[in-house]
């Protein structure tokens, strides 16, 4: 079966990163847009675009009738979901095969057993992947109290169905664990539609490395080697490398080879993200399973080489792997930069319009972007506007590139988090390749 | 009379003081969200909540008066 016309169900950067290898592909393109983004590249760029709502996203992007109707009305065969909104929803992923369309993801069983973060860690306990120190769901916040005594604070507590840094709180002391509980509860249930909690042991110091994993439909399970995620605010990334500059071979190896018995256990299908916790003496944890294509993976495709969409569009057809794991190429480093529309101090939202947007372009310089000088950033969606990809030979070409390329965009009318992209390339721990999620923390203390 | 404005554009969440209530300069009165962000607005000084200009869920501009202070002298 073959893929000729693909629905994005989603917006901005994504929607035409996925729409570029489609279009490579001869493969037409539908964008869905609401009030808030008709003057987006995205719109543009696709070969129809069906308006499918006001701008609050409860009210477009999250509009399943909304979305399959635009599918129905333009004859897509497929819906590719991108990342966040309904990618990781499994009754739309269920609707959408329902409706006879190619979901362009893993099984809705798959995305329901591993969106549910106290499931996914009883999986992945059964399957001998090591998880986090934690608890099932919680019934009270009087349990959590009597689990953080056990184990000492810090703790954690996340909401079960939550992600993308939203619904999760670190406690330092009982009285902050049971003053948050509630609200923490609150905001799982507004924004997740489940109230579920569950708490885990918070590791100070730590690393995030997640391992990107490809699985067909043949029972060929890949890894495409591990990305740094440590550099977050707010529990968010910012800059994401790979491969990792910091982790000794030896767990790296092991790293690979927890991600493809997490992806076994599951009988996984198509693109996916294990995220990992590594402690200081680089024990790991599993953290959590992305049933989709990831913000950061471009500098996978860098390092690889490859075109990850392709892949997701090559899985999607049923066609298998023509790669075995030792023929997958590895070439030099990469790094993203996130850029943000928002204060670089407070990190609060600059919504705005875009006065200037200019950026450089050359050999180790990918930008890709949700918008265009002249636009307006609104408020209503995730701040991330661009992301600016620098790979080359080395790391060290790669910090002296990404340097000279950050310092000639010229963004104006709403601020960003540039200038705190450029401190974050300064600072020494980062240049030595070392260095955790309290970076950026640290730097503000300085 | 004081003003308490918006510090950005955004929703609003929720307003956390009512027409009548006093408020301490650095109170917490409205909590906005943009960005899916909530970003609490503070009042600048103190003062008696003479009138609440928004309501929850209305959209408003970055510098949108929110809330009306009286202010003692």
């Amino acid at each position: 079966m073959s893929i000729r016309k693909v629905l994005v169900a989603n917006r901005g950067e994504i929607a035409c990163r996925i729409m570029r290898t489609c279009r490579e592909r001869g493969v037409k393109t539908v964008a869905v847009f609401s009030d808030a983004d008709r003057d987006l590249p995205f719109v543009k760029m696709a070969d129809e675009a069906v308006p499918i709502g006001p701008p609050p996203v409860a009210q477009s992007y999250l509009k399943v009738e909304a979305i399959l109707q635009a599918a129905e009305k333009t004859e897509a065969d497929s819906i590719h979901p991108g990342y966040g909104f309904l990618s990781e929803n499994a009754s739309f992923a269920e609707q959408v095969l329902k409706a006879g369309l190619t979901w362009i993801g893993p099984k809705p069983f798959t995305i329901a057993q591993m969106g549910d973060k106290v499931t996914a860690r009883q999986t992945m306990i059964e399957a001998g992947v090591p998880v986090v120190p934690g608890s099932g769901a919680l019934s009270s916040a009087e349990e959590a109290v009597r689990l953080a005594r056990e184990w000492g604070y810090p703790v954690m507590i996340k909401a079960s169905a939550g992600g993308g840094g939203i619904g999760m709180h670190v406690c330092r002391g009982e009285e902050e664990l049971r003053s948050v509980f509630s609200s923490v509860k609150q905001k799982a249930q507004a924004y997740f539609g489940d109230g579920k909690l569950f708490l885990e042991k918070w590791l100070p110091r730590a690393r995030h490395v997640e391992v990107q994993i490809a699985a067909d439909a043949f029972g060929n399970i890949l890894h495409l080697y591990e990305r740094e995620c440590s550099v977050q605010r707010r529990n968010q990334k910012v800059i994401e490398e790979s491969r990792s500059p910091s982790i000794r071979e030896e767990t790296r190896q092991k790293l690979y080879d927890a991600a493809i018995r997490a992806a076994k256990a599951v009988n996984y299908l198509g693109l996916g993200t294990v995220e990992f916790i590594l402690d200081e003496s680089e024990q790991f944890y599993f953290l959590e399973m992305n049933t989709r294509l990831q913000v950061e993976h471009p500098v996978t495709e860098a390092i690889t080489g490859f075109d990850l969409v392709a892949w997701q569009l090559d899985v999607a057809e049923g066609k298998p792997f023509k790669l075995k794991q030792e023929e997958i190429p590895l070439q030099g480093h990469a790094i993203e930069f996130r850029l943000y529309a928002e204060d670089p101090v407070r990190f609060y939202p600059s919504p705005g319009k875009l006065n200037a947007f200019q950026f450089p372009a050359g050999d180790g310089i990918r930008v890709d972007a949700g918008v265009e000088e002249g636009n307006t950033v609104s408020p209503f969606y995730d701040p991330m506007i661009a992301k600016c990809i620098v790979s080359g030979c080395n790391r060290m070409e790669v910090l002296q590139r990404s340097r000279f390329t950050l310092e000639r965009f010229r963004v104006e009318g709403i601020r960003t988090n540039l200038p705190l992209l450029l401190r974050i390339l300064e600072h020494p721990d980062f240049v030595r390749g070392h260095y955790h999620t309290g970076l950026i923390a640290d730097l503000k203390n300085e | 009379m004081a003003e308490v404005t918006a510090s950005m554009a955004g929703t609003v969440l929720s307003v956390l003081v009512a027409p009548g209530d006093r408020v301490e300069a650095g109170q917490d009165v409205v909590i906005l969200e943009s960005m899916k962000m909530e970003v609490p607005v503070q009042a600048e000084q103190g003062g008696i909540v003479s009138e609440v200009k928004v309501e929850e869920g209305s959209f408003v501009g970055d510098g949108e008066v929110l809330l009306v202070l009286s202010v003692e002298s």
